[in-house]
């Protein structure tokens, strides 16, 4: 009797989609080993049973090595082996290094069913298997699937129940790799084809000089690219949106409130020059979601259609390679560069994704980095927005002071912290096209992830800002730190209401900022603090959950002495 | 026979691997990925200053660090 599901297979052959195809939950799958760092729960319904499935993280083997793989391992051996089947994912493209897994798994006597996923992808590249004979070799059901298309899957879920353990000799490493050898020449068939485009280009990318230059050209691009899709959805809809249908609607509200008052505080704000201005009014309904939806969500849209185009396609571990070396300077490996892009979203993923690299040492460097000099896209929508009217030179200048605390602040954390970093050893995986839907799915749930996460916390910050500053209950904190933000930063004190609500989202902290009539150089330092000095509510708390109490203090502390470090040398030394 | 780690073999030179001189962990590491004595192996690509070492296992392309491909030990006729 069959009580869960576990999924498991290398790295990156697709289990995320075969585990959305059977449980309907969605989960995000791209095409780098180490998507999914995480356990993810859904259920299969079999007539009228509900089977658990787990998606577990990617393993080469059954014993572990990384914090995501040693989850994945420790779970499934921990289950009773005649309660739990195994749906073994293979890529069926890369039938030989997948197959030992399988024979560890069949060796250990769990009950296995083999998966053949990316079935489709074998005719192009003119790999033949015989399914049959290798049901009869390994002993256990073997279903050839295509889990983007759903492709086999009715079947594979039909046969779930004929697995049963049926355990074999443990063989040593060798003498697996010797069987994997023989099973593999009877069953698969290679018939010889011309070079495609596409292996020119894969190969392309692997080399030094060819894959720099396509590295910078792809960065430009996709940057670019996310600017004019962001400048399209504000331009054409959201500003519309905003002023020709909401804000004579909220005119009319202001004067029904008396354009004073609490309640019109609350939620209109402050007019400018006798009418609401969605940028300075401050107000639950005005400034708010204006600063989530017009300036905010557009970018979020255009800057995660680019990253999830690019993780589907598999070009990102290329990065990996060509930043390797610099990345050993700050005590990671190349592979941190997907941690840090991810959190170039948002930090919580990206943090979340440091799973991937192998030791707490680098875990931490990469998770402290990313809290400070991995500005978020609804971050930097708003410096974008706000910064930019003093020119793009003041923009560039905060990713250059950022990029700069990354690298000092790296070879500092590298030289002082005890230990060593691993090396890079990762699969550079092949090129694959997603179909546009898979793509539009993803965007969609990263997007709704979004919204969910960030609406309430906007409206509600913004809300309870509003009421202490209404009643002056800021003045006692205000009071405080005058003396640093004034003496140390040249901020005005009522920037602190803004570095206060930066704790909950630097957005709205940014647009806090708008109505203070800073200088350039003012705004300048007041967003490279809120860049880098304290994170945002959902950031600590997944690095407290990532890290522990001890190592987030450690972190805190580094953040707040780079933030003071940084702000007064700016002040002082850079910027008069 | 001349033996050279992965570090000294040239660039779309193919080679089989003699030993892998490392720990328990990275020997286990490499194995399951598919690099063990008597593998053929073919190098993809270098990158300076002591950067990663690209190589073709079979279907896949695996990316290693400079250390890791120093202790990679290969052997050429």
């Amino acid at each position: 009797m069959i009580e869960k599901i576990f999924l498991l297979g290398n790295p990156n052959v697709g289990k995320s989609v075969v585990f959305s195809r059977l449980t309907g939950v969605h989960v995000i799958a791209s095409n780098y080993p180490g998507t999914t760092v995480e356990i993810t729960k859904g259920y299969l319904k079999i007539g009228e049973e509900k089977i658990e499935v787990i998606d577990l993280p990617g393993t080469y083997s059954l014993e572990s090595t990384s914090k995501a793989e040693e989850v994945a391992v420790s779970l499934l051996k921990e289950y009773p082996k005649d309660k739990g089947a195994v749906i073994n994912i293979l890529d069926a493209t890369n039938l030989e290094r997948n197959l030992f897994l399988t024979l560890q798994l069949i060796e250990g006597g769990f009950s296995v069913i083999v998966c053949l996923n990316m079935w489709d992808d074998t005719t192009h590249r003119g790999i033949h298997i015989d399914v049959e004979r290798l049901e009869e070799l390994l002993g256990v059901p073997v279903i050839s699937t295509c889990a983007v298309t759903g492709v086999g899957i009715k079947l594979l879920i039909e046969r779930i129940k004929e697995t049963h353990p049926s355990p074999k000799n443990k063989l040593t490493h060798e003498a697996r790799w010797q069987e994997i050898g023989k099973i593999v020449e009877t069953v698969q068939r290679l018939t010889h084809r011309h070079h495609t485009l596409r292996e020119i280009l894969e190969d392309a990318s692997v080399k030094p000089l060819s894959g720099l230059l396509m590295s910078c050209v792809i960065v430009y691009v996709s940057f670019k690219i996310v600017r004019f899709l962001g400048e399209l959805l504000v331009n054409k809809i959201f500003d519309p949106l905003f002023f020709d249908i909401y804000q004579p609607v909220l005119e009319r509200l202001s004067i029904a409130l008396g354009q004073k008052g609490f309640i019109h505080h609350l939620l209109i704000g402050e007019l400018i020059s006798g009418k609401i201005d969605f940028k300075q009014s401050l107000g639950v309904l005005t400034t708010a979601p204006y600063i989530e939806f017009a300036m905010v969500l557009p970018y979020v849209v255009s800057f995660y259609f680019i990253l999830s185009l690019l993780e589907d396609i598999g070009y990102l571990p290329r990065l990996a390679i060509l930043l390797d070396n610099l990345l050993h300077r700050l005590g990671l490996h190349g592979y941190a560069i997907i941690p840090v892009l991810l959190g170039f979203g948002c930090n919580v993923p990206g943090i979340l994704s440091t799973r991937v690299l192998e030791s707490k040492r680098e875990r931490f460097i990469a998770s402290t980095l990313i809290s400070i000099g991995v500005p978020c896209v609804p971050l930097q929508a708003m410096i974008f927005g706000l910064l930019g009217n003093f020119g793009g030179f003041y923009v560039g200048g905060v990713y250059l002071v950022l990029f700069s605390i990354l690298i000092i602040l790296g070879v500092i954390l590298n030289r002082v912290l005890p230990g060593y970093s691993p090396e890079l050893l990762i699969e550079i995986p092949p090129y694959r096209f997603p179909p546009l839907l898979i793509l539009g799915k993803k965007l969609y749930f990263r997007i709704k992830g979004f919204l969910i996460e960030a609406a309430p916390i906007v409206l509600l910050g913004v809300l309870a800002i509003n009421i202490l500053l209404y009643f002056r209950l800021l003045d006692f904190v205000t009071g405080i730190f005058a003396p640093v933000i004034q003496g140390l930063f040249g901020l005005p004190k009522e920037a602190v209401a803004a570095l206060v609500i930066g704790f909950l989202r630097k957005d709205v902290a940014v647009g806090m900022l708008a109505p203070l009539a800073l200088s350039a150089k003012q705004l300048f330092i007041a967003v490279t603090l809120l860049a880098i000095s304290f994170p945002c509510i959902a950031t600590f708390v997944v690095l407290l959950k990532e890290l522990g109490l001890k190592y987030l203090i450690k972190a805190i502390l580094i953040m707040i002495v780079v933030g003071i470090v940084v702000g007064s040398m700016l002040n002082f030394a850079i910027l008069r | 026979m001349r033996k050279l780690s992965l570090i000294q073999l040239k660039e779309n030179q193919k080679a089989k691997v003699l030993e892998i001189s490392g720990g328990r962990i990275l020997q286990h590491k490499m194995m399951s990925m598919g690099i063990y004595p008597g593998r053929e192996i073919m190098k993809l690509s270098h990158f300076a200053l002591r950067g990663p070492v690209t190589v073709r296992v079979g279907k896949s392309v695996l990316a290693l660090g400079h250390g890791v491909a120093a202790k990679i030990i290969m052997e050429i006729e």
